[in-house]
């Protein structure tokens, strides 16, 4: 079996898989980073979201042959301590129902700040479009991403 | 409800104390045994660890507590507000709380379930009444160290205090406090002075869920562990005739393959190997039993509701009669398909069944009937069995099926190793327990402009409506008044999904009533206060809802969502419901974009007593509501030859966030015991939704899923 160098969360990982598996079920079952959660394994429910170089991403649709010249940043990696802005919001706001999509809906909004601080309330819902939430906790999600906003703008 | 008041426990063994080897007190108690007179708490609580009561409090020398929460956590909400009702008794402050999942008391001891709406409803007194006990209990060893009499003594946040201003932390007394008698009476607190119930607490949980740490099923890992993915039948009828597992095997990684009854499961190292090496299995299925499509039970349901063979579940007068003699009458036929659950975690469960025990850990809303299940499918004994709960990702009556833990559990006998089942999405939404599709035929007769007759008939695959059901509104509130049910038996497996049982009868009663209000030419709201007249005072004891509280919350929605008096460009819908003990009212605005209905608001009027979390109690209010509009404009699963016909998110649709409405939510304030909001919130949406579109547009809608039954071009030309 092929191994694969790959950087996540500011650490270097020596991955041993085939060239298809893809990078959700490497950080789940083999780096124990089960923060990035499987909810469809073909993109459309945004659960297992993370960050490529920054970007959101969805680590389903990602085969780890394609990943050794990125970072990575998975949940656990956002920050050291549940203090990003966006971590802060959620917890203030007490977004999560079952909580299971929220690791996802997390890394997709911090990503969309990084790059819209600033953001109206359509831009929220249209970035936030791509992550469902079976407890449709939606109303505090979008709250919550204002409220980040405001302390990152 | 009394407000204040003294509890006499009606067996002692309600609750049990011990003193801990490592210091402080345990005390444990059962929540059900006033309901369950044959079930006996252990005697020597020493011996037990804390698995075996149904929740406990631990207090350390320290004076640390710790609240074990009894009941399964789906997201509702229970894991929070359970213990702090306990708290509130113990009269701790909240901060100094550490909340721990209690797992499954294997005794069998009642109700350690979620489902029904029911946890706080049945948890609010004995939860009290033992937070209560153990500060009586501590309060007492204060006042014998002091030489005074316990009534001498307050408490605040762990601290007891005499008129002296002498004080004892609740861990300076907790070894006394661990040897004395439990007392035969206590006095709960007069809500007028709760400090933590009425609170907003956040969910206990928050810190882990926002930096993803393990707390799921999915999560679960333990060493040597092998991970499966089952194969089943494709299509419902169908029975395994014969495989070959050679490419699987060949798959790097697989290390087992186990048939099963109809299954077949791959036991691989890893979830993407186990996934991969179930792909490569080929099977043979042949059809054994009908092959039924989604055409076909229309039809025989319609035959259904049009047929004879009903079983009637309440008759009050005489409808024929009253049909018979009507000025008008109004006849509507309702339609509602099959919806899966959709946990966003798939369904998945951990076994390890070796010689001398059964370990289970995983998400299930029913760890006490799984667990007897299992014990009784290996031919072992329940005692055998321990089952840990995990918090689950979604439950929605999907979890209230242990298929996956008794698959589980069987592969690992298989297998002789601890295995982990683990269902892809796929096998999420085509291996269902589905809401049972269901039509509704309802009539009603107009006599000198007042409603004399109501005759409800629900055709069902396999079965829905049952027990109080018929005693919801409108019933009592019309003088002839039937409801009758038709099922079909179908190989399809369906059950109870979110609200089960009232989830789409009531979307369907509250369309008609709007219609039947038009026919009458009377405002809908005064129509049904107006019915709701009918019913105070009432003798008829199978009567669940309250009228007056109904009325209450009518009130209030229409006050709080401006009704009748919103922009010329917002059309409006009203609905109102009773079920799960708790009462609702709700108003949807919508607007057209672009002739597309688009609901922008719902005002959401709730009575379900005290409110023991508000922050809590608002999320499940607006989660059940968008849920409901979700499912009633875009949920639908069909079926061809017995294969559902969707089988991921990109052939199945769930409501996203830009489809999604503020939901204003206002409680009615009370002093009544709370009642729950799993599920109450969802039912009447559907209806309100339907006749804000019919607002709108003038088009009724008698089918849901309501966006594909709503012809869009119709509508804007």
């Amino acid at each position: 079996m092929p191994t694969f160098q790959l950087q996540i969360n500011g650490e270097s990982h020596t991955i041993e898989a085939d060239n298809d598996t893809p990078l959700l079920w490497v950080l789940r079952d083999q780096i124990d980073l089960v923060g990035t959660k499987y909810g469809c394994g073909i993109g459309q429910c945004g659960a297992c979201t993370v960050h490529i170089d920054g970007v959101a991403t969805r680590s389903c649709l990602l085969q780890v042959s394609q990943l050794e010249d990125v970072e990575i940043t998975t949940i656990e990696g956002l920050s050291e301590d549940g203090s990003h802005p966006v971590q802060e919001a959620w917890k203030a706001l007490d977004v999560p129902q079952c909580g299971y999509c929220q690791s996802g809906q997390i890394m997709t909004a911090s990503a969309f700040l990084s790059e819209n601080s600033n953001p109206n309330k359509t831009e929220i819902r249209n970035a936030m479009h791509g992550n469902i939430c079976r407890c449709a906790s939606y109303n505090k999600i979008e709250k919550a991403v204002e409220t980040a906003a405001s302390k990152l703008s | 409800m009394k407000t204040s008041n003294t509890i006499h426990f009606s067996r002692r063994s309600f609750l049990q104390t011990s003193s801990l080897a490592s210091g402080g007190m345990l005390i444990g108690f059962n929540l059900f045994t006033a309901c369950k007179e044959e079930v006996k708490p252990p005697i020597d609580l020493s011996l037990l660890d804390y698995n075996d009561f149904n929740a406990f409090i631990k207090i350390s020398n320290e004076g640390k507590v710790t609240i074990f929460a009894p009941n399964p956590e789906i997201g509702q909400g229970v894991k929070t507000s359970m213990p702090m009702l306990i708290a509130e008794e113990l009269d701790v402050a909240w901060k100094d709380v550490n909340v721990v999942q209690g797992a499954l008391d294997t005794k069998n001891y009642a109700r350690q379930v979620a489902g029904g709406s029911q946890s706080l409803r049945q948890g609010w007194l004995p939860l009290r009444q033992t937070g209560a006990t153990a500060r009586q209990m501590l309060v007492n060893a204060a006042a014998t160290k002091w030489g005074i009499t316990p009534s001498e003594c307050t408490t605040k946040e762990g601290v007891i205090s005499n008129a002296n201003g002498d004080t004892l932390g609740y861990g300076d007394v907790v070894q006394e406090a661990a040897l004395l008698d439990v007392p035969d009476d206590v006095k709960l607190k007069d809500p007028k002075t709760f400090s933590i119930i009425g609170q907003d607490i956040n969910n206990v949980d928050i810190d882990k869920i926002v930096t993803g740490k393990p707390l799921f099923g999915l999560d679960y890992k333990r060493e040597g562990m092998l991970y499966a993915s089952v194969l089943r039948p494709p299509s419902f009828g169908q029975i395994l005739e014969s495989f070959d597992d050679s490419k699987a095997r060949a798959v790097e990684g697989v290390v087992k393959v186990v048939k099963f009854g109809n299954k077949i499961a791959v036991l691989a190292n890893n979830t993407w190997t186990a996934m991969k090496g179930k792909k490569a299995l080929k099977a043979n299925w042949k059809q054994d039993t009908k092959a039924e499509s989604t055409e076909f039970h229309d039809e025989t349901l319609l035959g259904l509701l049009n047929g004879k063979s009903f079983k009637t579940l309440r008759k009050d007068g005489n409808v024929k009669k009253a049909f018979a003699e009507a000025d008008q009458v109004l006849e509507r036929t309702y339609e509602t398909p099959f919806v899966p659950h959709n946990c966003m975690e798939p369904m998945n469960f951990f076994a390890n069944v070796t010689a001398d025990k059964i370990e289970l850990v995983g998400p299930i809303q029913t760890p006490a009937g799984t667990a007897a299940r299992i014990a009784k499918m290996l031919g072992r004994n329940v005692s055998e069995v321990t089952l840990e709960m995990t918090r689950m990702g979604g439950g929605f009556g999907r979890r209230l099926y242990g298929d996956f833990a008794m698959e589980a559990a069987e592969v690992s006998h298989l297998a002789k190793s601890p295995v982990k089942v683990v269902f892809s999405r796929e096998d999420d939404m085509t291996d269902g327990i589905y809401r049972p599709a269901i039509k509704y035929k309802i009539a009603a007769s107009i006599k000198d402009g007042k409603l004399t007759g109501y005759h409800l008939k629900e055709a069902a695959i396999n079965s829905n409506m049952y027990g109080l059901i018929p005693n919801f509104f409108p019933a009592g509130a019309v003088e002839n008044y039937q409801v009758d049910v038709a099922n079909y038996k179908s190989n399809i497996t369906t059950g109870a999904w979110r609200a089960p049982y009232t989830n789409v009868l009531a979307s369907c009663e509250q369309s008609f009533f709007d219609e039947l209000a038009e026919l009458m030419e009377i405002d809908r709201i005064q129509l049904h206060l107006d019915l709701l007249q009918n019913v105070k005072g009432t003798t008829d004891d199978r009567i669940q809802y309250s009228p007056e509280r109904l009325e209450g919350v009518i009130k209030m929605a229409v006050e709080k969502s401006n009704w009748g008096k919103s922009a010329e460009s917002v059309y409006q819908g009203f609905s109102v419901y009773y079920c799960h003990n708790t009462h609702v009212a709700e108003v949807a605005d919508i607007i057209m974009d672009n002739g597309i209905p688009v609901v922008k608001k719902v005002t959401v009027a709730v009575d379900c007593g005290i409110v023991v979390n508000p922050l809590g109690a608002q999320n499940q209010v607006v989660g059940g509501v968008i849920d409901g509009i979700g499912h009633s404009m875009f949920g639908e699963l069909t079926f061809n030859e017995g294969k559902p016909q969707s089988n991921n998110y990109d052939s199945y649709q769930l409501i996203r966030m830009n489809q999604t409405p503020h939901v204003d939510v206002h409680f009615i304030e009370s002093d009544l015991a709370p009642t729950g909001l799993g599920e109450p919130t969802l039912p009447p949406i559907g209806g309100a939704v339907a006749n804000a579109i019919y607002a709108a547009t003038g088009k009724r809608l008698y089918k849901q899923p309501f966006m594909k039954n709503l012809d869009i071009e119709k509508v804007k030309g």
